[in-house]
Formats: structure tokens, C-alpha cells, sequence
């Protein structure tokens, strides 16, 4: 029986060409692997329907809402207003609760293990969601902004370039905050968790409610929160045309700081 | 570094594992020679895939040493992973992503891939290149699973149940691509309870059993068994005289018939005792069919030494 298994073995990996599988290991290009995964993350978001409902849909629906009806107080312009908080509100959507929801269901599914068991170094791992957010920020503010001007808004030269790296640290540290939630917990309560926040902080983080409404210490203590933070810079630059000041760069800073280190330090891959 | 690490793969020693008060791997030693396959079988829950995370670097040992290419797999993880594949059990990609995508996405991140279409379609999945990772069938998500695993040209892979879950087509693939890597130098460590897959692809077979080894050799040695106790079985007409025979055999063989028309012949079988056998039967008229010398299944080999209860 033995010889008969040897006799197949022979006559099968004909199938095969000598030296197919020659060993030939090896990293590859850091930037190529950053792109790939940056990638196929960014796609994987922009085909899911229930992202895309978090991240465009419903934003675009608040949006709209917001400016026609006048359900909230907002500063005048108040399609502008109405703008930097559906921007603030489109980052933390994309960055912090679809990237922890995803994060959390992908560790479930093995997919961190899978990678990390390749040549990405590990904080390639978080280095490609992270651009991937940003790619998914790119193309929402992209959409909500060519509504908001269809609403009639009249941005500035000067308020989009504050905008520019307002959102990119904004992406940051929602980023960091939503690895952190996502790298953790189990799949069900990073869900759990990601949505709550994202529904308190829409609430009373700073963005349906404007900050200005809400009692004093509140107030301040709502600025420093990140969405407080990066609704107060936006609501500066787009509907102000001014500076963000420091607060709103300093919270943020802050927040991705804490959000990265600690995530550093609890981040699992299953 | 020793001059052995250059011919030696995996060298596991005294590897312990332990989760909470149960312990998985319980003092396991194996040894994986350069370009051979070696084929960890056991029972579910015998320590297999501890003992393969462990060398993937995955997982941290509580005793014991690990050296995979000669390397410490959690220390050097990041010189040692772009030189294996692996291929997980069960899952390993985005639920949404399409198989090719993964695919692609895995060969991204080797200096010399594998042409990630060439994998496809050698492994039957091209037509399922376009279907998100959820809704391939289990088979197809091991094969996609295994493409990925051999995309990067590894010096060395793990295979945790390769075959899990496959069609017979599919099973005969993966022992045929098990093959062509061990002829093209690849080492293959490979995890598995089916035993006809050990036999068939191993070098070595080694067989654990709640975390310890219980036997390891080639295959021919582990189904060898005890020279003195073969077996020779036949059939022919009922109701010979087993007595005349065991009479005409050496010393110590012992004849019975087992079922009606069934005989067998149990003691050492050489090649003297087939020919007397044979010899007598053509002296009294007797046609001998379905002769054959029964030799131990690995099969066997496991169930004696793992119990037959089912756990």
C-alpha cells in the first residue's frame, strides 16, 4: 500500500511544474502593503450598506433636515452651521463607530489574525485603517459638501483650508478612540458601545446641540470633548471664516494621543 | 545558533500551554526537518492547534522553547513572518471582501507573490473570485484560506486541517499541492485527524493526545507494529482442516477459521509462511482467493493508543 501511495505521489505532483513553489520569501514594499490594505479597507466600508447609512445616509438626511426646518437653534449663517456639524458628525460616524464595529466583527472573524500571520508589520495593521478613514472622510465631505451647496452654502477660501486639517485630526482622534473600542471588546459589545456613544455624543457632545445652549460648565466641558472640539473648529472655519483658536487642536491632539496609546496597549487580534 | 538549525525547521522542546486551570499542551516536543512534511495528528482537543499557534508566534508558551527557521517567533516575529504561510483553521478574511480581493490583498504584502490568478484557477476558485468571502462555501473559503498561505513563496507553512471540510476532488488538490511543495523544498507542518492524510503525506507523523506525544515515526514504523503477532487472512471452501495446516507452519503461527470460509493465520509472517500456506492449499485442491497480509492501519495505531471513546 505503502509503494501504491508513493507510485501516486509521483504521478500527481506532475500536475504541478517543478519549482512552482520554490520558496522565494520576502517583505513587501511598505508603501505597496499600506495601499493595498488602505485599499481594499476603504472599499470594504463603501460597500456595506449599513455603513454607508451610517456614514453618508443619515448625515445627508441631518444635513438637509437641519437647514431647511428650523427644529434647533443655529448660529446664522445657518446652512453653515448646519455644514460643520454634519461634518463633524460624517468624521465621527466613519472614523469612530463604523471603524470600531468593523474592527471589533473583524477580529471575530480572524481577519487580524490572518494579516498579522503575513509580513504587515503590526502597525501597518493600524497605519491602513486609519488611511482607509481618511479616504471614507474624503468621499463623504465630498458628497455632503456639494449638498450643503446645493442648500446654498458659501464657503471661504480661508475656512476650507482650516477645514483640511481639522478633519484630518479629527479623523485621528476618533480614529484612535474607535481602534481602541474596536480592539478590545467582544464584537456584540463594541456594537453596543459604538453606537450609544455616537448617539450620546450626536446628542449632547456639541453637534445637534450647539454647545452655546447648554449650561455654562457644560459648555466647557463639552469643548473638550472630541466632538465638541471639531464641531467648535468647523463651526469657526465654515461658518466664521476664522481660526479654530488652539482649544479645539489641543483636545484633539489630546484625544488621539490618549486614544493611540492606550489602544496601543489593549489593541487584541482575536 | 547551531549548525542543526540549518536543517531544521520547527524544533519544539517541552512546549507547555496552559489556559486558566486546563492544560493544553502538556510537555510536547516535534522536530521538522527542512524541506520534509511533518503531520501533528490527534483527537479534537489534543493540543494541535495550540501547539501551531505557538510556533506561528501567536501565542505566548508558559514553558518550554520554540525555534521556527531558527528564529524565536514572538521575540523575531517580524523577521520570521514574511518567511511562512498560514493558513488558520476556519475564517481568516473580511466577511464582504471577495476572494480575490483577499487574495490580492495577501499577495500585496510578499516581495515575490505567486500570481494570485494563476492560484485561483489552479485551486478551482476563479469563478468564485468575484463572490464576497460569506458566501463561499466552507470549502472554497479553505481553499481561498490555503491560497493565501502559499501566495508569498513561505520557506515553511502551517496548514491547521487543510482538508476540513473539503470535497473528495478538493482533498485530493490540497495532497497534491502538499506534495509539489514538499518536492520543491517547502517544510509543511500540518495538522490533522484523518489518518489516511497522515499516512499518505507525511514524513513524519507525530500523535498527541491531551497535550503530550504518544508516538511519533514515519508512517511505515508507526503501523510496523509487533513483528510476532501478523496477520494473514484468506479465503476458500468451508471447512478445511485448520489443523493439517497450522501443522505444515513453523512453530507459533496459529490458524483459525473466523467466519465460514474466512481463515486467518496469525504468528510472524514472512514470506516462507505465504509460500507454505499457498504450497498447502495447491496439495489439497484448495483456491486461496483474496490473500493478504494485513498490516496495521494508523488508524489502528491511533485508536490504541488515543481510546476509543468518544469525547
Amino acid at each position: 500500500m505503502n509503494s501504491q501511495v508513493q507510485g501516486e505521489r509521483v504521478a500527481q505532483a506532475a500536475r504541478f511544474q517543478r519549482g512552482t513553489f520554490r520558496p522565494a520569501p520576502g517583505r513587501g514594499a511598505l508603501g505597496r502593503m499600506l495601499l493595498a490594505h488602505a485599499r481594499t479597507e476603504a472599499r470594504l466600508t463603501l460597500r456595506n450598506g449599513e455603513q454607508v447609512l451610517l456614514t453618508l445616509l443619515i448625515p445627508a438626511a441631518l444635513l438637509v433636515g437641519l437647514s431647511l426646518l428650523r427644529v434647533l437653534p443655529m448660529p446664522e449663517p445657518r446652512v453653515a452651521s448646519v455644514t460643520a456639524r454634519i461634518f463633524a458628525l460624517a468624521v465621527m460616524s466613519s472614523a469612530f463607530t463604523g471603524q470600531a464595529i468593523a474592527l471589533g466583527f473583524d477580529r471575530r472573524y480572524g481577519v487580524l489574525k490572518r494579516l498579522a500571520a503575513t509580513a504587515l508589520p503590526r502597525w501597518l495593521l493600524v497605519a491602513g485603517r486609519l488611511v482607509a478613514a481618511v479616504l471614507v472622510v474624503v468621499v463623504q465631505l465630498v458628497v455632503l459638501g456639494a449638498i450643503a451647496l446645493a442648500l446654498g452654502w458659501q464657503p471661504t477660501l480661508v475656512g476650507l483650508a482650516w477645514t483640511v486639517p481639522l478633519v484630518l485630526l479629527g479623523t485621528l482622534a476618533f480614529g484612535a478612540l474607535g481602534v481602541l473600542v474596536g480592539g478590545a471588546l467582544k464584537a456584540e459589545l463594541v456594537l453596543a458601545l459604538a453606537n450609544v456613544l455616537w448617539f450620546v455624543l450626536l446628542m449632547v457632545g456639541g453637534i445637534a446641540l450647539a454647545p452655546g445652549t447648554l449650561p455654562g460648565w457644560a459648555t466647557d466641558l463639552v469643548a473638550w470633548l472630541p466632538s465638541g472640539a471639531l464641531v467648535n473648529g468647523l463651526q469657526a472655519a465654515l461658518a466664521e471664516a476664522a481660526a479654530p483658536g488652539w482649544q479645539p487642536v489641543v483636545a484633539l491632539l489630546a484625544w488621539t494621543a490618549v486614544g493611540a496609546l492606550v489602544a496601543s496597549r489593549t489593541t487584541r487580534l482575536t | 545558533m547551531s549548525s542543526n538549525q540549518q536543517h531544521t525547521a520547527v524544533e519544539v522542546s517541552g512546549l507547555v500551554k496552559r489556559y486558566g486551570s486546563t492544560v493544553a499542551v502538556d510537555g510536547l516536543d516535534l522536530v521538522v526537518d527542512r524541506g520534509s512534511v511533518l503531520a501533528l495528528l490527534g483527537p479534537n482537543g489534543a493540543g494541535k492547534t495550540t501547539t501551531v499557534e505557538v510556533c506561528e508566534g501567536f501565542l505566548r508558551p508558559d514553558a518550554g522553547t520554540v525555534r521556527v527557521l531558527g528564529l524565536d517567533p514572538l521575540a523575531q516575529g517580524s523577521a520570521l513572518r514574511p518567511r511562512i504561510g498560514v493558513m488558520p483553521q476556519g475564517g481568516g478574511a473580511y466577511p464582504g471582501v471577495r476572494a480575490e480581493e483577499m487574495l490580492r490583498l495577501v499577495a500585496a504584502c510578499a516581495a515575490n507573490p505567486i500570481d494570485p490568478g494563476w492560484l485561483l484557477d489552479t485551486l478551482g476558485l476563479t469563478s468564485a473570485g468575484r463572490t464576497p468571502y460569506k458566501r463561499l462555501s466552507g470549502g472554497q473559503q479553505q481553499r481561498l484560506s490555503l491560497a493565501c498561505a502559499l501566495v508569498g513563496r513561505p520557506e515553511l507553512v502551517f496548514l491547521d486541517e487543510p482538508t476540513a471540510g473539503m470535497d473528495p476532488q478538493a482533498r485530493r488538490l490540497v495532497w497534491d499541492l502538499v506534495t509539489a511543495l514538499r518536492a520543491d523544498g517547502v517544510s509543511v507542518l500540518l495538522t490533522t485527524h484523518l489518518m489516511d492524510e497522515a499516512e499518505a503525506l507525511a514524513d513524519q507523523v507525530v500523535i498527541v493526545d491531551r497535550g503530550q506525544v504518544v508516538a511519533a515515526g514515519t508512517p511505515a514504523e508507526l503501523t510496523a507494529g509487533d513483528s510476532d503477532h501478523q496477520q494473514l487472512r484468506f479465503r476458500a471452501r468451508t471447512g478445511l482442516d485448520v489443523r493439517l495446516l497450522r501443522d505444515a507452519l513453523p512453530e507459533g503461527c496459529a490458524v483459525r477459521e473466523i467466519t465460514p470460509g474466512g481463515y486467518l493465520v496469525e504468528g510472524r509472517i514472512d514470506p516462507q509462511v505465504v509460500s507454505t500456506v499457498t504450497a498447502w492449499c495447491a496439495q489439497h485442491g484448495v483456491l486461496a482467493e483474496e490473500m493478504h497480509v494485513a498490516k496495521r492501519s494508523l488508524e489502528d495505531v491511533f485508536l490504541e493508543l488515543t481510546g476509543r471513546e468518544l469525547r
